[in-house]
């Protein structure tokens, strides 16, 4: 089906189903621990071995020798792998750092060894008899070091934020050097890790030249030609199955060492072979959001107008990354004529840095929404109003480009009363007991992008509808708006729909980025359904027109027949895909959201904890609005660690992520966090699908942070502009206590 | 049940344990260095119980031994002779959910699951300590009744780690259940 008009009026606009706070169809499984996750798998392949990782210990530089003949000769060993015993291997297209193979190490816990047992004891103690030799090469550690000298690049975080390297509209210098009243702040933010509870696991079995991966994975169409590239095979003979994933946030987007290693070890070892990777190999053999060094610029007339903006970036990555894409927010989210954004990257020898939920927004608008409140303050204006003064309805580099809907602006007022903004003070005035108490506010912003889905639909002579795709639910909600979606157009309850997903054998997805997951496989479903309706009206002899799908029947005039009637001589099935026209050129499609946040600081030691959350959302069509909220709180949980704790911790000597576990990467726990609560907006966006829905999972964590940021300054009267705001950046600078 | 112990070079020394898990007798012959953790996934196939960090970090591998809650990642299997093990699956079923469970379904207390089993093992475990009298970091008064407030529940849950971020919801459906015990 291809999509290249606005929605009319279809099924999905009866929200008998849709649009329903639902619990989902996945939760008994998830809740009796009965769903199964990747290395759990016990049933999928007989007499599965275990594999264990080895890490490079040196950050940059050469395998020279590898000692293998204690680990050789310890009990249960099977076979061991070494990055010595092949030249380096392809990579997926979308990464940077390779995954094994050859002598070269480009990072620190690069895998340089999978050592296969019968036993995962076993496994463990042979690696650790290995003893390797390095040569050890100097490396590029230290972002503020190398970003004076890092050159100008385009950006694109494959997941619909990027831009050339340099970006101008108008005049920027100009306009700015005039401006009456202007900001040039510094923030930067740190390294951070997806974290996802659930580590990378894979187990892998060969037939022949046919590959089996039961593994962790967003995206199962991007891992099979991966894995056919890395492997050189067809990618008829790769299957993945991704049916639960233990949470993704980016991390799980590629393929990775567990998969490569459990694929060899399953063929050195002629066994099927599970690999997980261990915690403390996560953060460093994995990628991570890249800490960033952000300049804004703002300028604006003495009534608050912006007349020039400037957001300029720079990060970190190793040869053939990209950079954070932290300025893409700043050329979409507010008016002004002369503008200005670049990105600049350095070369640096830590793992690879790639895409974590809301890449480019998430840390950008850390930086563009503290700026914003600090430009309102020059001004005297109310932060709210600062920006409701510069909302702009249409694209603001090519005004002939409207957003196909923004109501940022109704997000902040109606955010602003259920907050109780109006009794917001001035900064350091507010005391409750120990607690120094603020408030801050921030706009929301993320793009909503237009991928193709797939789907195949069928139905059985027992009426039931059964949906097949590769799409994953990551904790994303994707299992029951799935089936919302299918028990919508087809006029059947919820209990009467099952969903498989996740396996690369069914009809190729979006998948799980980008907050596009929801709204594009959905469609694709959508589409499939409408198929499926035809040949049902074929078969029953009605015209596909005039039937109305509801209560498991088809009628049509005054004819009334049941749809389990269609199948009565076989199963119908239907298979179609949602393709995109120019919608997405056409119209800027964007989501947006009104963050509020209170803090309290201590006045004795610093200490911040976040006493209320808000999220206000304009997002379209709302699927499933109890799942939907689940993932604003979630994001707006990782901005709270952003915000406040999260940082990987660079060793510049030693080139590596010191704190690699969660012991000492410090992710919110649930004394961190307050009740939450998210309002939205009432929407429907009819440019974005039929579906007429767009993302929220990543909208609910962008601009989060800096109003967190906002709210310690209203708290304290103290402006932290780098990132996690830990004590020791405030303590010294509080207000003298009594 | 699988047993995939047998060494096929070196020396691979084992010990017997036996405990039951939900009710049922388990006897095993383990690897010494075999935790409870992957006693229950690997040689049991219960994984419920899950694997976050093996290093006692997450809390994704609670479970309930003797009634009180532990992290099974850092315990070895034989130490628990005679143990009575309650996992995840010893609480409910699909089709018949145990409270907990269904209010966590019900308040969305969990987005991709995999922390899901510890925070309902620790939940469960975590009341009855409370109606025990046994304070925590944030009890004012230790000479009092422990209050059941959603302090104490954020606190004694925040060994319980849920990088989806559901912390709101887990924390209303484990006061309803608290409610509903009264």
């Amino acid at each position: 089906m291809k999509f290249d008009t606005p929605a009319g009026t279809n099924p999905i606009d009866q929200l008998k189903v849709v649009g329903r706070a639902t619990d989902r169809i996945d939760g008994k499984y998830k809740t009796t621990g009965t769903a199964p996750y990747a290395y759990e798998r016990h049933d999928v392949a007989p007499n599965q071995a275990y594999g264990f990782v080895l890490g490079a210990g040196i950050p940059k530089g050469r395998v020279r020798t590898m000692h293998l003949q204690a680990a050789k000769a310890a009990p249960g060993v099977l076979a061991i792998v070494t990055t010595l015993d092949m030249p380096r291997m392809e990579r997926g297209k979308m990464n940077a750092a390779y995954l094994f193979g050859g002598s070269e190490v480009q990072h620190y816990h690069q895998a340089i060894a999978v050592v296969v047992a019968e036993t995962f004891e076993q496994a463990r103690d042979a690696a650790a008899l290995i003893r390797v030799d390095y040569d050890t090469e100097p490396g590029k550690f230290d972002l503020a070091a190398e970003a004076p000298n890092a050159p100008p690049v385009p950006g694109d975080s494959e997941e619909g934020s990027g831009g050339p390297p340099e970006e101008r509209i108008g005049d920027f210098e100009g306009a700015f050097a005039s401006a009456p009243v202007k900001l040039d702040a510094r923030y930067t933010t740190s390294d951070e890790s997806h974290a996802a509870m659930e580590p990378h696991a894979t187990i892998a079995a060969w037939q022949g030249d046919k590959l089996t991966l039961w593994t962790s994975n967003q995206m199962i169409a991007w891992g099979k030609g991966s894995i056919a590239k890395i492997f050189g095979l067809k990618p008829e003979n790769v299957r993945l199955d991704s049916p639960y994933v233990g949470g993704g946030f980016g991390s799980k987007l590629f393929i990775r060492a567990d998969a490569v290693l459990a694929a060899l070890g399953a063929k050195a070892a002629g066994r099927p072979v599970k690999v997980t990777l261990t915690r403390p190999l996560i953060a460093n053999n994995t990628t991570h959001r890249p800490a960033t060094i952000q300049r804004i610029r703002i300028g604006a007339t003495q009534d608050g107008r912006i007349t020039a903006i400037a957001h300029e970036s720079t990060s970190g990555n190793l040869p053939d990354g990209d950079p954070e894409t932290a300025v893409s927010q700043t050329q979409l989210l507010y008016a002004g004529a002369n503008r200005l954004t670049s990105l600049r990257l350095a070369h640096l020898d830590l793992p690879e840095g790639n895409a974590m939920r809301a890449p480019g927004e998430a840390p950008g608008m850390m930086a563009l929404e503290v700026a914003m409140d600090e430009m309102a303050e020059k001004l005297g204006l109310d932060p709210i109003e600062f920006r409701i003064r510069n909302d702009t309805q249409v694209d603001p580099e090519n005004h002939e480009r409207r957003f196909s809907q923004r109501d940022l602006i109704g997000c902040l007022r109606l955010g602003a009363e259920r907050f109780g903004w109006s009794k917001r003070q001035a900064p350091g005035q507010v005391r409750d007991g120990r607690w120094l108490v603020g408030m801050g506010v921030a706009a929301g912003f993320r793009n909503n992008l237009l991928m193709k889905s797939a789907a195949r639909v069928r139905l059985n002579r027992e009426g039931v509808v059964t949906v097949e795709t590769d799409m994953t639910d990551i904790g994303t909600g994707t299992y029951t708006i799935i089936a919302q979606t299918a028990a919508e157009m087809m006029g059947v309850p919820l209990e009467k729909v099952v969903v498989r997903l996740g396996d690369s054998d069914l009809p190729a997805s979006a998948g799980s980025g980008g907050q596009w997951g929801a709204n594009n496989s959905t469609a694709g479903v959508y589409a499939a359904c409408v198929k499926l309706r035809e040949a049902v009206a074929q078969k029953l002899g009605i015209n596909s027109a005039d039937a109305a799908f509801a209560d498991g029947q088809v009628r049509a005039g005054n004819r009334s027949l049941a749809l389990a009637d269609a199948a009565r001589d076989g199963e119908l099935v239907a298979e179609d895909a949602i393709e995109y026209g120019d919608l997405g050129k056409r119209y800027q499609q964007s989501t947006f959201a009104g963050h509020f946040v209170e803090v309290g600081v201590d006045a004795y030691t610093a200490e911040v904890r976040v006493r209320r959350m808000l999220a206000v959302c304009a997002a379209g069509r709302i699927l499933n609005p109890k799942s939907a909220r689940s993932q604003v709180i979630g994001a707006m949980t990782m901005a709270v660690g952003s915000a406040l704790t999260e940082k990987l911790e660079v060793d510049k000597r030693r080139g590596f992520f010191v704190n690699h576990d969660l012991a000492g990467y410090e992710v919110p726990v649930h004394a961190d966090i307050p009740h939450q609560e998210v309002i939205f907006l009432d929407e429907t966006d009819p440019i974005s699908s039929p579906m007429k829905a767009k993302g929220v999972g990543e909208l609910g964590i962008c601009g989060v942070g800096g109003a967190i940021g906002n709210a310690v300054y209203n708290a304290t009267g103290v402006r932290v502009r780098d990132y996690p705001i830990t004590l020791d950046k405030l303590l010294t600078k509080l207000p003298e206590t009594a | 049940m699988a047993n995939p112990t047998g060494a096929t070079a070196g020396f691979q020394p084992t010990m017997p344990v036996a405990f039951t898990v939900n009710g049922q007798a388990a006897n095993l012959t383990l690897d010494p260095r075999v935790t409870l953790l992957d006693a229950l996934r690997e040689h049991l196939h219960l994984t419920g119980s899950k694997k976050g960090c093996d290093h006692g970090q997450c809390g994704a591998c609670t479970v309930m031994v003797n009634g009180r809650r532990i992290l099974s990642c850092l315990n070895l299997a034989v130490m628990h002779e005679g143990a009575e093990i309650t996992t995840i699956e010893g609480l409910g079923t699909p089709e018949n959910l145990h409270p907990m469970q269904a209010a966590f379904v019900k308040h969305d207390g969990y987005q991709c699951g995999y922390c899901t089993p510890g925070q309902i093992c620790s939940s469960v475990a975590m009341l009855e300590e409370i109606k025990a009298g046994i304070p925590s970091h944030v009890t004012a008064d230790l000479t009092a009744p422990v209050q059941l407030t959603e302090a104490e529940i954020r606190e004694r849950l925040s060994g319980n780690l849920c990088r989806c971020g559901a912390y709101s919801n887990i924390v209303e459906a484990v006061t309803e259940v608290a409610g509903r015990q009264g």
